[in-house]
């Protein structure tokens, strides 16, 4: 049988304030372990939550890029379950009133759209952290966490393979980083996917039991999990079984997804609303203020890059894809504006390879925007050639010095003088006459050994157009 | 509407609390009788009525995104039950 897999995600985004959304303590990462969790994070009596302005007006930069309604008036409820990091007993979250509606937003696989719909966004605590492994007979806690922002970002389940949740998923995390609300860590779990997994019989409408993947801290595993998922539920659909509804933690070293049964009882979390805080009531200055400060979004940047540098559809999506990029690239435009294709190459080129290989972030590289912009720049000036460019930009990736710098050192600089390149041509034609009668007789495609050879002569410094020219002239 | 025995003994285990027999059947009593007393509004149409999230009629008040706590762990910890190495201790939870 033909099956459809069904995919909806909850992104949880944490947020990033200063301070957590109830409380004034620090939400910085990594800090000693319970010296953030104040009396209002341990849930002690007699305290009281009061709302972090900031968690608002970020919650609300989101709705707004995703073209969603916002919900002016919007109240805290009361998730109630009993876990050691939960001091409380209950989480603050939203049920029927979230902060942001319905919205959506535009995903792009090869050379297809397609529409994901954000069925909302809502405002909530995260909890702290259990340790497991630091005892033989206890569970440590640590509540630093507890009490950080999160904004809690769910999806229609619009999606239909691994490969589109993914870009669901990448483009959630771009448009957050974007908006400067998250600052998309996901090794520190400031970014955080669920997925809601079920497959059911092309062609039918009811959608089948479905499974909720948790525990999943990249992309890549996101689209590993999800289809280990489809392919467990469709063994147990074509044995003639039943798939449960469950939440299902992935486990990446054994690549296998197992069922957390201890959650399932506990699913009737009897919200209600908090009787410590009161209903948000936003107003219309604020929503004016923070749509008037919200900065340029991903598609608007893309169109922007096509019209003003004159890239193309792709180019301007792979650079626009996330915002360290865009930044790299109009920094790198600012010198170079009449070579906007030569830098998106360089960049979606020798700089990403070069990235992938060392594992690198492109925050993280040896090479600057401006280290960059300079060598094309060489290049733009036929100070050097393309090929010499990549053995200069691997000297300015190991830290030999700036493009200028290394050209001197090394000598690369271009032959662009007549007379030396025609007194290297002149030898060539003069070691090689077989080659040069075949020439003669027709054969074009035997200049490629004479630019070969002029080449190997010069070291690769011969300016090709030069040579190309004088090659032709003296041959024929 | 009215709950049974057996509903008020599972909102009871989710809340962790422990009912004794007599217990269970005052409590569930008791509900029951709030619930009947809330059933009045069923009568009434509430259509074009926003529900109440708060009895006051009032807004929150938004707080600046600043830090102002300091570290009390130390104090915090002193009332804890069991700590180590900063953490507070609880029984195993196996996941």
């Amino acid at each position: 049988m033909e099956w459809e897999t069904v995919i909806g995600l909850e992104i949880h985004a944490q947020l990033n304030t200063k301070s957590k959304i109830f409380s004034a303590a620090a939400t910085q990462y990594g800090a000693q372990a319970n010296s953030q969790a104040c009396a209002v994070d341990l849930g002690l009596p007699g305290v009281l939550p009061v709302l972090n302005k900031e968690v608002v007006s970020k919650a609300i930069k989101f709705g707004l890029a995703v073209d969603a309604h916002i919900n002016q008036r919007n109240v805290f409820d009361r998730k109630n379950y009993f876990y050691p990091d939960l001091p409380k007993g209950y989480q603050i979250s939203q049920l029927d009133w979230p902060i942001v509606g319905e919205g959506e937003i535009e995903i792009t696989l090869g050379d297809k759209t397609k529409v994901i719909g954000v069925t909302r966004a809502h405002l909530e605590e995260d909890a702290g952290k259990s340790i497991h492994d630091l005892y033989d007979d206890f569970t440590a806690v640590d509540l630093n966490r507890a009490g950080t922002p999160l904004l809690e970002i769910v999806s229609e389940p619009d999606m239909r393979s691994a490969k589109e949740a993914v870009a669901y998923a990448k483009k959630i995390h771009a448009l957050v980083q974007y908006l400067e609300i998250c600052d998309g860590n996901m090794q520190e779990g400031s970014f955080r996917c669920d997925a809601n997994v079920s497959i059911r019989p092309m062609g039918q409408e009811k959608l089948g039991t479905r499974a909720e993947l948790k525990n999943i801290n990249s992309f890549k595993f996101l689209e590993r999990a999800i289809n280990l998922e489809v392919e467990r539920q469709q063994d147990i659909l074509e044995e003639g079984g039943e798939v449960v509804q469950e939440t299902r933690l992935y486990d990446a070293v054994k690549h296998e997804t197992r069922s957390m049964r201890s959650k399932e009882e506990a699913n009737d979390y009897r919200y209600f609303p908090d009787p410590d805080l009161l209903p948000v009531e936003i107003s219309d200055e604020l929503m004016a203020q923070i749509k008037q400060e919200l900065p340029e979004l991903p598609q608007e940047k893309k169109a922007r890059f096509i019209k003003e540098f004159g890239l193309s559809e792709y180019d301007a999506d792979v650079l626009t894809s996330q915002k360290p990029m865009a930044d790299y690239f109009e920094k790198m435009i600012v010198n170079n504006a009449d070579h906007a294709k030569l830098c998106a190459n360089w960049i979606m080129g020798e700089l990403s390879a070069s990235l992938n290989k060392h594992q690198l972030e492109l925050v993280d590289a040896p090479i600057t925007a401006d280290d960059l912009s300079l060598l094309v720049s060489r290049i733009g000036d036929d100070t050097i050639s393309g090929k010499i460019a990549k053995d200069v930009f691997k000297a300015m990736w190991d830290g030999e010095g700036s493009a200028d710098e290394i050209i001197e050192a090394k000598g690369l600089k271009q032959m662009t003088d007549t007379s030396a390149i025609e007194a290297i041509v002149d030898e060539i034609i003069a070691n090689n006459a077989p080659q040069v009668e075949q020439f003669k007789s027709g054969n074009e495609k035997i200049l490629g050994f004479f630019v070969g050879q002029a080449m190997k002569v010069s070291q690769g410094k011969a300016n090709p157009k030069l040579l190309n020219e004088l090659l032709r002239k003296k041959l024929s | 509407m009215s709950l049974s025995e057996e509903q008020v003994g599972q909102i009871a285990y989710l809340a962790r609390l422990s009912l004794s027999s007599d217990e269970l059947q005052s409590n569930t009593k008791d509900l029951n009788s709030i619930l009947s007393l809330a059933e009045q509004l069923a009568q009434i149409d509430t259509d074009n009525i926003t529900p109440m999230a708060h009895p006051l009629h009032m807004t929150q008040r938004l707080r600046k995104d600043k830090v102002t706590e300091e570290d009390q762990s130390e104090s915090f910890q002193e009332i804890a039950p069991q700590t180590g190495k900063r953490h507070y201790l609880v029984p195993t939870v196996i996941e």
